[in-house]
């Protein structure tokens, strides 16, 4: 069976169920005694344990099947949640998050063993015996039996035989056919787990004999069996052949199988004894026992390496339905436009402007609809902070928490993947400069545990992102004292600049006022990656502070990226772009209302004083028109600074789609790109932003 | 095997007017060629730079090699042409030239080559050799210098 077509979605899949131990073990550590969240963990862990079987991932499976057995002990409550074993789950979390980028990157999991980690996992294991054997003794006997079967069923080399079966195994041997053990995992989600099983032995009949299934096949019929079932099988056909096939029943999550010797097959009667000397030994040595089982699943790996796996939006079927509702609705309107142009009645001109109206409509819906699909909520991109925070704040050593809102609020696709970084960037601050030390905090009456808010919400055309902290705040002065001392401004300029001017200083590419580097932030690379990146998205960032309280970081963001709302504007006999989100209002301002401020144009406009900026002068317009009575003047706000832009007339409302300019042009930040107007001129747009 | 060795060591032009000279383009380095439209002016960019154009949905800077190299403006008339440009991958860019003449294949024999050195004036750096054709010389664009930021030696 070829694999490759399945890595994408065993990538998005692991990287789910990865994502989901990360918060569920989140939860463990502070309520440990959670058997919901055990639950869900035990289930997680072994899905990713199943796929990574499956794709013949035999490192990562050898991991996650040790961590699930970690899992599996804390479910039957004999192995109690320590803080140690959280630590050791987080790097084994780490170590598969780290194979599955290698996977993605090259469709081959790499070659680290990760022995520490399986060594440490095994060791939280094995303590359990002489660490907490009060909890197992007192456990009824009841809760311990699933956990028996799953492991039955997994470990091949502990199934007994008759001795009828033995001797067909050995006439087998002597005819030259092969005999395999081979487990068959049924998926969960599987509603008719006897017809898979059916199924499978139909397969399996097909080509060898079936000599014994555990559990009996009338159990299998009748559906007494979890979710997996072993054979023991004759055949003349390889092993890998014999798996493909079982594979190819639907619903069948894995197969593994292994050669059996018929020499090594223990006879019934030995079964008692074994058995428990088996149940005895710590579940570690299992892991070894199933390596070979996963070695030989694995032979069925295609040779063909098929990297790169293309970046995928998972979609909302309901938002697919919609594009294809639209989408045929296009198609109507377009049998419409030829129906009427095909009739040459006197209603032509009537029908045309309906068709076209409604071809409008359709059209406006379907741009709607496509920027949907592309919105993804800001959830997979903050879910992996809790996480973050919780390691610096052991990094740290100081105590704080990390409060979420808004994870559902969208944004495009394209800036969801830009965003992580910047956010991450800021919350490392907050966690290292921002929040106080112990000490501190008690002396300034605040709470012990350091609090960091991340609130996203939507705001008319942007999308906003606060990182909040009750920490220290930025201190002005020694920023200011920071700047002169390293030449960024002078003790001149330092003087008049405004507490929120100096405080932009931090923005500028090295800086940085923490005193000592530590590996978590000061360098100062942090926050000028963090401005870069979001106007490169065509964002901004914004710094509110109080000393001694806090500080704020908003990031505020364009919620798609491709298509926006303009107002066209006329410029001497060019045609420029504003874009409608950054508009409050459109004057008509009569030239003698202008007045002066330090020989700078400003209106007065409903109380407040606004000032002016001459489009035609700052793109320096040729063919300036000279002043009219009165200037059509554009309101446009950023945060809660306006100003006026003056143009020459309105030309409408217009939905534009932004292209780039290119990379040979360098172009003025005013620009933030080019649009195609209707009879294929191109217009460019101003950033209002920018201006301000 | 004669007709590979020819293939090899010959490489095609498109020949172009601008001002008094005939320049040589790489044919490998042309996307396509289009007729004069609408310019747009793009303001605070490169002085060289004419604008950008709309070519098929895309966007694409025009720059004049006139103003590039301090001749007289472009005067536009039904011959000039935008050449296209691909100079690499995803990045494209218009020239502006007075007529585009015709396409010439040039034997590496007939190319002298001409090493630019720093004492070299400005223009020279935006040619790599001279070709000879049919008793004309033809100056060979070095395109990456032609496109290159620097404006000065």
């Amino acid at each position: 069976m070829d694999i490759s077509q399945y890595l994408e979605i065993f990538l998005d899949e692991s990287k789910e169920h990865l994502q989901n131990l990360n918060e569920q073990i989140l939860i463990l550590e502070k309520e440990p005694e959670n058997t919901d969240t055990i639950n869900e963990i035990f289930r997680a862990a072994h899905s990713l344990k199943g796929m990574a079987g499956t794709m013949g991932f035999k490192r990562m499976q050898r991991l996650t099947h040790d961590m699930e057995n970690v899992f599996s002990e804390v479910r039957n409550g004999k192995l109690k949640v320590t803080a140690g074993m959280v630590d050791v789950l987080f790097q084994c979390l780490d170590a598969i998050e780290g194979y599955i980028s290698i996977i993605q990157e090259t469709a081959d999991e790499g070659t680290e063993d990760n022995e520490a980690i399986i060594k440490e996992l095994n060791d939280t294991l094995a303590g359990k015996e002489d660490g907490d054997p009060m909890v197992s003794d007192s456990e009824p006997a009841k809760e311990k039996e699933p956990a028996k079967e799953d492991k039955q069923a997994v470990d091949l080399s502990n199934i007994v035989v008759s001795e009828y079966e033995k001797h067909a195994f050995d006439e087998a041997t002597e005819k030259g056919l092969n005999v395999y053990s081979i487990v068959v995992h049924v998926d969960e989600t599987c509603v008719l787990k006897a017809a898979r099983a059916f199924l499978v032995f139909k397969a399996l009949e097909e080509c060898g004999e079936i000599v014994k299934s555990v559990p009996s096949t009338q159990d299998i019929e009748d559906e007494k069996f979890d979710f997996d079932f072993s054979v023991f099988f004759i055949t003349s056909e390889k092993l890998e052949d014999v798996l493909a096939k079982i594979k190819e029943v639907s619903e069948i999550k894995s197969a593994e199988g292994v050669v059996i010797d018929p020499k090594t097959v223990k006879v019934e009667g030995e079964e008692k004894a074994e058995e428990k000397h088996e149940e005895t030994k710590p579940a570690a040595t299992q892991a070894k026992e199933t390596k070979p089982a996963a070695k030989t699943a694995q032979t069925g790996k295609p040779a063909t390496s098929k990297p790169v796996v293309n970046r995928s939006v998972r979609v909302d079927i309901e938002k697919l339905d919609v594009l294809m509702n639209l989408v045929s609705e296009l198609i109507i309107a377009k049998n419409g436009l030829v129906s009427v142009s095909a009739s040459d009645s006197a209603h032509n001109t009537q029908g045309f402007n309906e068709q076209i109206e409604y071809l409008e409509r359709v059209t406006t819906n379907l741009h709607e609809s496509v920027m949907k699909v592309r919105m993804v909520p800001i959830e997979s991109v903050v879910n992996r902070f809790p996480r973050m925070i919780r390691d610096l704040s052991k990094k740290l050593n100081k105590k704080m928490e990390l409060y979420m809102s808004g994870e559902d609020t969208e944004l495009d696709r394209t800036v969801i993947d830009e965003i992580g970084d910047p956010l991450m960037h800021l919350l490392r601050n907050s966690a290292d400069h921002g929040l106080e030390s112990a000490e501190i905090r008690a002396e300034r009456g605040k709470p012990e545990v350091g609090s960091i808010f991340l609130d996203a919400y939507q705001d008319g055309n942007n999308v906003v992102i606060e990182v909040r902290d009750d920490g220290n705040g930025i201190d002005i002065e020694k920023v200011r004292n920071k700047a002169i001392e390293k030449g960024t401004i002078t003790p001149e300029q330092a003087e008049g600049m405004s507490d929120k001017e100096i405080v932009d200083l931090l923005f500028k590419p090295s800086f940085s006022t923490a005193e000592k580097i530590s590996d978590v932030s000061g360098r100062g690379v942090g926050l000028d990656v963090v401005k870069t990146k979001i106007e490169a998205l065509g964002g901004d960032v914004e710094v509110k502070t109080t000393y001694g309280e806090g500080s704020t970081f908003i990031i505020r963001l364009p919620l798609t990226l491709a298509i926006i709302q303009a107002l066209m504007v006329e410029v001497g006999n060019e045609k420029y772009a504003i874009s409608l989100g950054s508009i409050q209002t459109i004057e008509d301002v009569p030239v003698s209302d202008i007045k002066y401020v330090q020989t700078k144009e400003v209106i007065h406009l409903r109380g407040t004083v606004i000032p002016l900026i001459r489009l035609a002068d700052v793109l320096d317009v040729p063919d300036k028109k000279e002043d009219g009575e009165s200037l059509t003047v554009v309101i446009v706000t950023k945060g809660d600074k306006q100003a006026g832009i003056v143009v020459d007339s309105l030309i409408g409302q217009q939905e534009i789609v932004i292209k780039s300019l290119g990379k040979f042009i360098n172009i003025n930040k005013i620009i933030s790109g080019a649009t195609i107007l209707g009879d294929g001129e191109v217009a460019l747009i101003v950033d209002a932003n920018v201006l301000v | 095997m004669e007709d590979n060795k020819i293939a090899v060591s010959s490489k095609q032009f498109i020949v172009v007017k601008i001002d008094n000279e005939q320049f040589g383009i790489n044919i490998e380095y042309v996307d396509n060629i289009v007729r004069m439209q609408k310019i747009t002016r793009v303001p605070k960019a490169q002085h060289y730079f004419k604008g950008v154009i709309n070519l098929r949905g895309e966007i694409i800077p025009v720059m004049s090699i006139r103003l590039k190299s301090n001749l007289k403006d472009d005067v536009y008339t039904d011959k000039t042409r935008i050449i296209i440009l691909k100079p690499e991958q995803q990045a494209v860019i218009g020239m502006l030239v007075d007529e585009v003449k015709e396409v010439v294949t040039l034997e590496e024999s007939e190319i002298e080559k001409i090493v630019a050195d720093n004492n070299a004036d400005e223009k020279t750096s935006y040619i790599n050799g001279i070709g000879k054709s049919k008793g004309e010389l033809i100056s060979l664009l070095n395109i990456q210098g032609v496109i290159s930021d620097k404006e000065t030696m």
